[in-house]
């Protein structure tokens, strides 16, 4: 099992389509963001697995999964500053009732 | 046996990833939704050890089960109100989340089956660190030199946006 491609592809397909529906029906700010972590995850483990599976340098695929989490670190540092300040502005972190652009 | 083990193990690091990222979304309290994110990244990097790759699930563990779940569990702790707002959801929002969600996974895993991967051979290629270390500060030197600018900048972005007098920093601001 564990040399075989189609799990690991399953696997994260799987992570992908949990990330997506808790990006599309959580209303909490916060809850969105760990939503995008589990997204980013799934990406991880795809680039992970393509580096095992079918390239012949295998260092591409980490370093690149190094990359997405760096970059990780950094959105949930600009994210979480943002939902504070959010809360201080509105009072609420619920994307839902953040509409004032609406008009 | 031994396989049987493996096996077990693979599935086990399984579960927990999809447990955590299920509980992850799904449960009401916000605390505990970060919990199983951490969760999640745990069974992740074991899911990265079973890739052969275990730098990354080290560096897994390191950033993203330490820093990044403690950052938000940390953002959550420190805005007491934040944490004791279980929003009610919507069924049929959570209907269609649902749907559109699983038909995403219907067609994924449909491509996934069904299309003839070409597997390399075995144990074809380095993974030490070693040839990483080499490889990013080689190939990749200009990646890795913008990455530590992006993290820069993204701290001082992130103290910006967070501090809270704001006339200071129109004040501060050198544009004149």
């Amino acid at each position: 099992m564990i040399n075989d491609i189609t799990p690991y592809l399953i696997l994260s397909a799987a992570l992908f389509c949990i990330g997506l529906y808790g990006l599309l029906a959580r209303r909490s700010l916060i809850g969105i963001l760990i939503a995008t972590e589990l997204i980013l995850n799934a990406a991880n483990i795809n680039f992970l697995t393509f580096s095992r599976f079918m390239d012949v340098d295998k260092a591409v695929g980490q370093i690149f999964t190094l990359f997405v989490i760096a970059l990780a670190a950094a959105e949930v540092a600009v994210g979480l500053s943002i939902v504070l300040v959010v809360y201080r502005n509105f009072n609420t972190i619920n994307v839902e009732k953040m509409d004032h652009l609406k008009g | 046996m031994l396989s049987l083990i493996t096996d077990l193990t693979f599935l086990f690091f399984v579960v927990v990833t999809l447990g955590g990222a299920v509980m992850a979304v799904g449960l009401k309290n916000i605390f505990h939704n970060a919990l199983s994110l951490a969760l999640t990244l745990f069974g992740t990097a074991g899911i990265f050890i079973f890739l052969r790759s275990e730098f990354v699930a080290l560096i897994q563990i390191l950033i993203y089960a330490g820093a990044i779940s403690i950052a938000i569990i940390f953002a959550i702790m420190l805005s007491p109100s934040l944490s004791l707002k279980p929003s009610k959801r919507s069924v049929t929002k959570i209907l269609i989340s649902l749907s559109v969600s699983l038909l995403v996974f219907v067609a994924l895993s449909y491509i996934f089956i069904h299309t003839p991967w070409v597997v390399l051979p075995e144990m074809v290629g380095d993974n030490s660190v070693k040839h990483i270390g080499e490889v990013i500060i080689q190939r990749y030197a200009f990646a890795f030199e913008l990455i530590s600018v992006v993290l820069l900048v993204s701290i001082l972005g992130s103290l910006v946006i967070a501090q809270k007098d704001k006339k200071t920093t129109i004040q501060d601001s050198p544009n004149d």
